[in-house]
């Protein structure tokens, strides 16, 4: 391709570099009125968003020294050395995985439902629509502390439930006292509050889909099962690949009910996930280039899903 | 639903069921919040637990509402909510003028970078824009949260807006332009004026974004004074553990701006979603 350009621009009648260059310039001066547009933009999302992804790079490779900058020491590859053997990390990123792993499918299934139920003709639709997406325009500090309440052990609605309503249990349940326990809290909530979202966009989704389609095959005798499993969820397919990549991206970085429920990783650094240890190391222990390295090291792993995902899910829709 | 009559009101009634039992595990966290902000302490945290209260008391918003400075955090998340809201709804605009309607060298690959910025984990920055703002003097102010909250917004309104304003017809800008009007005189009184919706639901989302904002300001913001209320509910429940009344109280009057803009603007604000969401 490099080569075929470069005969090209060797045939006569080509402008030559320089005043190839002196059309861009052009170009680029008669739109200037386009760039003063941009300015104010850019400007703001070259020194909070760029400057900031190159600046912690740079720092995930020093023993950061916040006070004197100038005094860090270069530790090459030893930030991430250390990561990648600490027990810490790697029981936080166990954490994270297995959040992204009840939440996101959780996440879609009930959302599912709920786009398909809100499709049909039914009295009290708005109220409806708008109850269920309630949980998500509520901020995570008050969701988070809602159901701390709710699964407090000594009077939460939870362990009554489990206790004296269904007999499950015989002893309250210390939800957040144990490492493995407090995941269930969290991650309910997880799902409480994203369902809404999804099933916004499923429903947008499901309105494309053309009315006729579905009367066709219900006229051929197709139920409503078979129609969803042939019709609306193909169809669906792109909205679902959408929705999967956003929600594993989200989950990856869960964040806010982690650090407040578990009061920053109790017991003993147990229940971190990914974003509270790298806010602790960080902001608690001052360690920056170690939390630097813990955001890279995120930060890839997430680029490098979501870039997974969207191949193989693209492979598997062309047939 | 295309079915014989009598399958059909089955599957109404199991539809109905399965709707009114979602919302029910919806609404019960919400619930329980309401009733205990109006219960007195002692019934708090009462075994079996009652969602009607035995009696109702507004103490816990008085006591809430006159402690720990609240009204001064509330005034500070509607401050930095409002102006994070009409500064990004102004840059994200010009953004989205520009890269949807005007032809520039360079075009492609700026919009390639700021579209990077809706595939980064905001809290991932966090480190680095500490220490930026750290040096331009910015943590521990309110000014600090606005322009990592603008910015921090920019990728997704402006890819929202771009699709607005490029479906506004170019004869409508062709009018102007012969008229011997600017771009700018493009921008207010064409672009501008038939993107209203658009427009309305950046402003919406970047509202509630701001509101509810709670990773940044924790770490940016450290005078007390100037701490908004996630922050501030926070780190009221971590001292009160066990005033459950008052953090409900607080939280209810944090709730409620959210919940008036949500369900005032609800058809805006899905239709945004649905929009901005399919796009991507």
């Amino acid at each position: 391709m490099a080569a075929l350009t470069r005969e090209h621009s060797r045939q006569p009648g080509q402008p030559s570099p320089l005043a190839r260059c002196l059309t861009l310039l052009q170009r680029t001066y008669r739109a200037r009125t386009a760039y003063l547009f941009l300015l104010p933009g850019l400007v703001l999302f070259g020194i909070f968003v760029i400057y900031p992804m190159l600046y912690s790079l740079r720092i995930s490779f020093y023993d950061w020294n916040v006070i004197k900058p100038a005094r860090s020491e270069w530790v090459g590859m030893d930030n991430y050395k250390t990561l990648l053997i600490s027990p810490v990390l790697r029981r936080a990123v166990l954490n994270t995985l297995a959040y992204t792993v009840t939440t996101v499918p959780g996440q879609m299934i009930l959302a599912l439902v709920v786009a398909i139920l809100l499709d049909q003709e039914i009295r009290g639709k708005t109220l409806f629509r708008v109850a269920y997406y309630l949980p998500v325009v509520t901020s995570w500090v008050i969701a988070t502390l809602v159901f701390e309440y709710l699964f407090n052990s000594q009077a939460g609605l939870i362990n009554y439930m489990l206790r004296d309503v269904l007999r499950l249990v015989h002893e309250p349940v210390r939800w957040l006292a144990d490492p493995i326990l407090a995941m269930v809290p969290i991650h309910l909530l997880g799902i409480w509050k994203g369902v809404g979202w999804s099933a916004v966009i499923l429903l947008a989704a499901l309105k494309e889909i053309p009315a006729d389609l579905q009367e066709a095959a219900a006229v051929d005798g197709a139920g409503p099962w078979h129609r969803l499993r042939d019709i609306t969820l193909p169809l669906l397919r792109p909205t679902l690949v959408f929705l999967l990549v956003v929600l594993v991206i989200g989950a990856l970085n869960v964040y806010i009910p982690v650090l407040l429920m578990t009061n920053g990783g109790q017991p003993l650094d147990l229940t971190h996930s990914a974003l509270t240890l790298m806010y602790k190391e960080t902001f608690d222990r001052l360690n920056f280039g170690g939390g630097a390295a813990t955001s890279y090291l995120l930060t890839s792993f997430v680029f490098v899903v979501s870039i997974v995902q969207i191949r193989l899910l693209r492979q598997r829709m062309e047939y | 639903m295309f079915l014989p009559t009598e399958r059909k009101t089955r599957y109404q009634v199991l539809m109905y069921l399965l709707l009114v039992g979602g919302l029910v595990i919806v609404a019960v966290p919400f619930l329980f919040m309401v009733s205990t902000s109006v219960k007195p302490q002692q019934y708090t945290f009462e075994y079996p637990p009652r969602l009607v209260p035995r009696s109702v008391t507004l103490n816990n918003y008085v006591q809430a509402l006159s402690k720990d400075l609240f009204f001064l955090y509330f005034l500070n998340s509607l401050t930095v909510a409002v102006v994070t809201t009409a500064c990004t709804v102004l840059a994200s605009s010009l953004l989205a003028y520009a890269f949807g309607r005007l032809e520039f060298p360079g075009k492609e690959p700026l919009f390639y970078a700021l579209l990077v910025g809706m595939m980064i984990p905001p809290v991932t920055l966090i480190i680095p824009q500490f220490l930026v703002a750290k040096s331009l003097k910015l943590l521990n102010s309110h000014a600090g949260l606005v322009v990592v909250y603008v910015t921090m917004n920019l990728s997704m309104q402006t890819f929202l807006l771009r699709g607005f304003f490029e479906s506004i017809p170019g004869e409508l800008e062709d009018a102007v332009r012969i008229d011997g009007g600017g771009r700018w005189k493009v921008f207010r009184h064409v672009i501008l004026p038939l993107s209203r919706p658009g427009l309305a639901t950046v402003a919406i989302f970047t509202f509630l974004y701001s509101w509810d904002e709670f990773p940044w300001a924790h770490v940016a913001i450290k005078e007390t004074t100037r701490r908004t209320l996630p922050i501030a509910i926070a780190l009221f429940q971590n001292q009160h553990l066990t005033q459950w009344g008052q953090v409900f109280a607080a939280s209810i009057v944090g709730l409620v701006p959210v919940v008036t803009v949500f369900v005032l603007f609800q058809r805006h604000f899905i239709q945004g979603i649905a929009r901005s969401g399919l796009k991507g």
